[in-house]
Order: C-alpha cells, then sequence, then structure tokens
C-alpha cells in the first residue's frame, strides 16, 4: 500500500534526538466512579491534587522533589495550596484546550534540557460535567463572534464541516467512522476506569443520533470530570526512581493558526511537517510504531491524524482502519484505553499516561504484546506529536 | 443591494466597533461591504483595517458581490441557547466571489438540500439594532434558464 512518508528518510539526523528526558510517573482520577455521581460539583483542585499524589507515589518522589509545576485548566496558586507545592523554580499555567497536552509536555521537556528545572509536574483537571461546562463556544474572541452568530455553538460543528468536505473530497461512505467509535469502545471494555466500558456494534453506531450532522454523538468526545499528573525529568535521575523510565524518544509540534478550525487540507501539510521532524529526530517512522494514542476530540479527527502522519494513505485512512488494523492485537493498535469517547476526555492527557502505561507493560487486559514504541499525535490548531520508547 | 428582512434564525445583536461600524450599517441597508487591500491585491474576512497578508493599513471598503458557493456545511440538531428551539438549522462556510470563506448559515430551503459548491446569495436579517445579519440562499435557477 501506498504510503504518504517513506520510512527510510527517516534514518539520518538521529544526533537531533532528544535522549535525556523521561516520564517517570503517572497518575489519573478514577473516571467510572466519577461519572457515576453527578449530584455535586467536583473540586478540580481535588481532584488534581490525587492525581498529583498518586503520580509521585508512581515514581517515589514527593512534592518536595519537584521544581517545575506546569498546571493546565487549573491556576498555579490554589494548586500549590491544595498540595504544599508551595516554592517551584518555574511555573506556567497553561489554557485548558486539548492542543495543549502535547505542548505541556514539550515545555516540560524543554525545561529539563535547559536546565531551568530538573523535576517538572504536569497537572490537568477538569470538572466540565458536573460543573455544567461547554467547551470550544465560538464566542471567546471578537472575530469568533462572526462564527457565534450563526449558531457555531461548538467545536464539533467546526469538525462536522471539516468532516462533511473530506467525505466530499474522497467519497468516505456513511458509515466510515465506525470501526473508530466501535475500536475505542471495545478499549474501554477492557479498561476499569473507563467511563463507557460497554462495547457497541456498528447497528448501534448507524442508530446514534446526529448532533452537527455528519457527526453523531457516538462522534463525539465525553464531557466527564477528572485529573491527571505526570512526572518529567532527565533520564539520570530516571534511573534511580521506583519504575522503569519513559523516554521522550522525541517530540515535535508546528502550528496552524487562524480565526477558524477548519483547515482547508485537514491539517494535512502542517501534520506532514511535524511527522518529518519527529521521525528524523527519534529514527523510527511509523512502521515501527507498536500503539498509537491519537487526540481524538471527535473520531474524524483520527483520520486526519492517520494520514497526516503517515500512518494510513492521504484520503484512504477510512478503508485504512477497517478489518481489525487499528485495534487490540491488529497491526497498529490505537486508543487502547478507549481515546476520548470511552475512557475519558482529559483533553489528551489520560492517551499521554496510556502511552507510558502501554510502554511499561501496565495496561493489563488491553496491553499491545511487546510494546516498546508508542505515539502520541494531535491534529487540532497547534499540532504536536511525540515518540515515547523503552529505556 | 439585497432583501432586509426580519429573521428566520436568531439574529443576535454584533458587537460593533470603529474598525467595523460602516460594515454593520451598510448590512441594514442591504449592502454586503468588505475590506480590500490595495497593496496586495487582497479581499477579507471579517472586515479589519490590516491586511493580514501583507500587514498594510492601505486597506479600503468596496462593494462585494453577495454572491458565493457553499465551501461546507453542517446540519446542527443539537445546540444550546437560543438555538435550542430552531434546529434543524444549517451551518455553512461559504466561499465569497471575491475569495475569502466566511461563517453563514443557508437559509430558504430544505435543510436535507444542501450541498457542497451550491451557489448562494446573501440575505439580511434585521437584528432591530440598525444592523442585519448577512446570511445565505441558494440561488434560483431564473425562468426560461433551466437546462
Ligand atoms: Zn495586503
Amino acid at each position: 500500500m501506498a504510503r504518504g512518508h517513506d520510512l527510510h528518510e527517516y534514518k539520518g539526523d538521529i544526533a537531533m534526538a532528544m535522549k535525556d528526558v523521561a516520564i517517570v510517573g503517572v497518575g489519573t482520577s478514577d473516571f467510572r466512579r466519577l461519572y457515576a455521581d453527578k449530584s455535586q460539583k467536583n473540586d478540580v483542585y481535588q481532584l488534581a491534587a490525587e492525581a498529583f499524589r498518586d503520580a509521585l507515589e508512581d515514581c517515589g518522589a514527593t512534592q518536595k522533589d519537584v521544581d517545575g509545576l506546569l498546571c493546565v485548566n487549573i491556576k498555579y496558586g490554589p494548586f500549590g495550596d491544595m498540595t504544599g507545592l508551595t516554592g517551584p523554580g518555574f511555573v506556567h499555567d497553561l489554557e485548558g484546550t486539548g492542543r495543549m497536552s502535547g505542548v505541556a509536555l514539550q515545555e516540560a521537556c524543554s525545561l529539563v534540557e535547559s536546565g531551568a528545572a530538573h523535576t517538572v509536574a504536569v497537572v490537568y483537571a477538569t470538572n466540565g460535567r458536573t460543573a455544567g461546562l461547554k467547551y470550544g463556544g465560538g464566542d471567546a474572541d471578537p472575530a469568533g463572534a462572526y462564527d457565534a452568530m450563526y449558531g457555531m455553538t461548538s467545536t464539533g460543528a467546526y469538525l462536522s464541516m471539516m468532516y462533511q468536505r473530506y467525505r466530499h473530497l474522497y467519497g468516505a461512505p456513511e458509515d466510515a467512522l465506525a470501526p473508530l467509535a466501535i475500536n475505542n469502545r471495545a478499549n474501554g471494555a477492557r479498561n476499569p476506569i473507563a467511563v463507557f466500558q460497554q462495547e457497541i456494534t456498528k447497528d448501534e453506531y448507524l442508530a446514534s443520533r446526529f448532533i452537527s450532522q455528519p457527526l453523531r454523538k457516538l462522534d463525539y468526545c465525553i464531557i466527564n470530570d477528572g485529573a491527571v499528573a505526570f512526572i518529567v525529568t532527565s533520564m539520570d535521575r530516571a534511573r534511580g526512581m521506583s519504575k522503569k523510565p519513559v523516554r521522550v524518544a522525541a517530540t515535535a509540534g508546528r502550528a496552524e493558526l487562524g480565526r477558524s478550525y477548519i483547515s482547508p487540507d485537514f491539517y494535512y501539510a502542517t501534520s506532514a511537517a511535524v511527522a518529518e521532524d519527529l521521525y528524523k529526530k527519534s529514527g523510527i517512522g511509523p512502521d515501527q510504531i507498536d500503539c498509537m494514542q491519537v487526540y481524538d476530540n471527535f473520531l474524524p479527527t483520527i483520520l486526519f491524524t492517520l494520514e497526516g502522519f503517515g500512518h494510513a494513505p492521504r484520503g484512504a485512512s477510512w478503508e485504512w482502519i477497517r478489518d481489525g488494523r487499528i485495534e487490540l492485537g491488529g497491526e497498529r493498535p490505537m486508543n487502547t484505553s478507549g481515546g476520548h469517547t470511552s475512557e475519558s476526555y482529559m483533553q489528551g492527557f489520560a492517551l499521554h499516561v496510556e502511552a507510558v502505561r502501554q510502554v511499561r507493560g501496565e495496561a493489563g487486559e488491553r496491553q499491545v504484546e511487546n510494546c516498546g514504541t508508542v505515539q502520541y499525535m494531535c491534529v487540532s490548531p497547534i499540532v504536536t506529536s511525540h515518540i515515547f520508547t523503552a529505556d | 443591494m439585497s432583501e432586509v428582512r426580519s429573521p428566520v434564525l436568531p439574529a443576535a445583536r454584533p458587537v460593533v466597533n470603529p474598525d467595523t461600524e460602516e460594515f454593520w450599517k451598510a448590512t441594514a441597508e442591504g449592502r454586503f461591504i468588505g475590506r480590500r487591500c490595495d497593496d496586495c491585491g487582497s479581499a477579507m474576512w471579517y472586515p479589519r483595517p490590516i491586511c493580514p497578508f501583507c500587514h498594510s493599513s492601505n486597506t479600503r471598503w468596496e462593494d462585494f458581490t453577495g454572491r458565493g458557493t457553499v465551501y461546507s456545511f453542517s446540519v446542527v440538531h443539537r445546540a444550546g441557547g437560543e438555538w435550542k428551539g430552531v434546529t434543524p438549522y444549517v451551518l455553512a462556510y461559504v466561499e465569497l466571489e471575491e475569495g475569502p470563506r466566511m461563517m453563514t448559515n443557508i437559509v430558504d430551503c430544505d435543510v436535507e438540500s444542501v450541498a457542497i459548491g451550491d451557489e448562494v446569495e446573501v440575505v439580511f436579517e434585521d437584528t432591530g439594532h440598525g444592523s442585519a445579519l448577512p446570511r445565505f440562499r441558494p440561488v434560483r435557477a431564473e425562468a426560461g434558464s433551466q437546462a
């Protein structure tokens, strides 16, 4: 099958690879337990503190070892107060959008590489469900008002327009996204903390009601409460900690900034540029990826991602994903925790944790066999991707 | 000049600032105007004084034709706020004859009948505040011109 990228291009320039940084500790909420009770609004700082505690415990560290703090969707002040992390040497809050999960890890890596911090905690939390939050309305800025006035009430509508055009150009049929929805649920069924653990059939998928046609409810991410934390440090320090370090073999990114979320080529050129940089830095190409974690705010994003990153041929990813290729046990298992439509919508952060668990071999029933290399990809106005490997 | 009429969809009062005052005043009169850069020749949407392509401030108002084609669209079945009661409606990206693409609604047709590439023309819906929202409707084949 023809591929968008030729692996042989990526063999050179390995000296650029980032060799020194690892994720050493991870923590998440029990998303299923939190989802079961929406009677009261959860405190995001309580959720964040629990995930942070779990991430520290996971690597045998305490808050006194952390000298860099990146908070996403929450504020550093109340978080520091809640966790006794009161004197970090570097602090930065990032906006609560999905694109920031990749950016946050990149920033953490840069801090460690530059020596600005030795051990960085990245912490994300949301109480979007119990606080009744809406994600991604179109009126956040003056330019966005030109969208909001027409009833552009959710990012899903942007995606549905992109996907409508994709279908028009490439002839994807009505059930093209079904394998993605089915795969996420099948994986969620093997993940004890996933919000949705019930498998679905193609008929059930097709019976799912339209939200912003052609997108159905089952194409949309969940809105749920929870938190994620991970601890990033140098490989040298990582080797002295309790768990097997997971190396950030390479990371790359590029923005495609504009007033609209709608990219005329579905972020293809931007993603391909990120892919080229990433594969070159790591010396690893798409054919060597054991497991993919793909940011899936809405399921069409997965198609755009697989094409932009050279996993699937351009315009034909909807065929490539069929016949079990992305399932556990398939050629390239994807979103093994259930992704954003089944496990949780932690805006990409929980996908990072799943990448770590897969490399460590801690993924239980959903563990990919001999999983040494995991790729995270996020296609959005800031396209990012990382490759994680065992030390 | 196009028709200015009572809205068929929510028509919230737009935020008007000194850079867009003339645009919104024109909409109330049924005129669709936009900005063009005299240095690089680009037309732009939404209206603003600085050219995003060459950063020139040498930009001016121009009458746009108010015609374009559907670049993409979505039939929205679930929405919040004042849009909740008007589903399904068509949210669309229209490529204007002048080049830029703008978010809008396609109105005056069956929501299931819209397709990419459809020719559309502007219609203005009164906000009740001295402005009107530009929406688009399918261009009807003129009598006698059907193939
Ligand atoms: Zn210009």
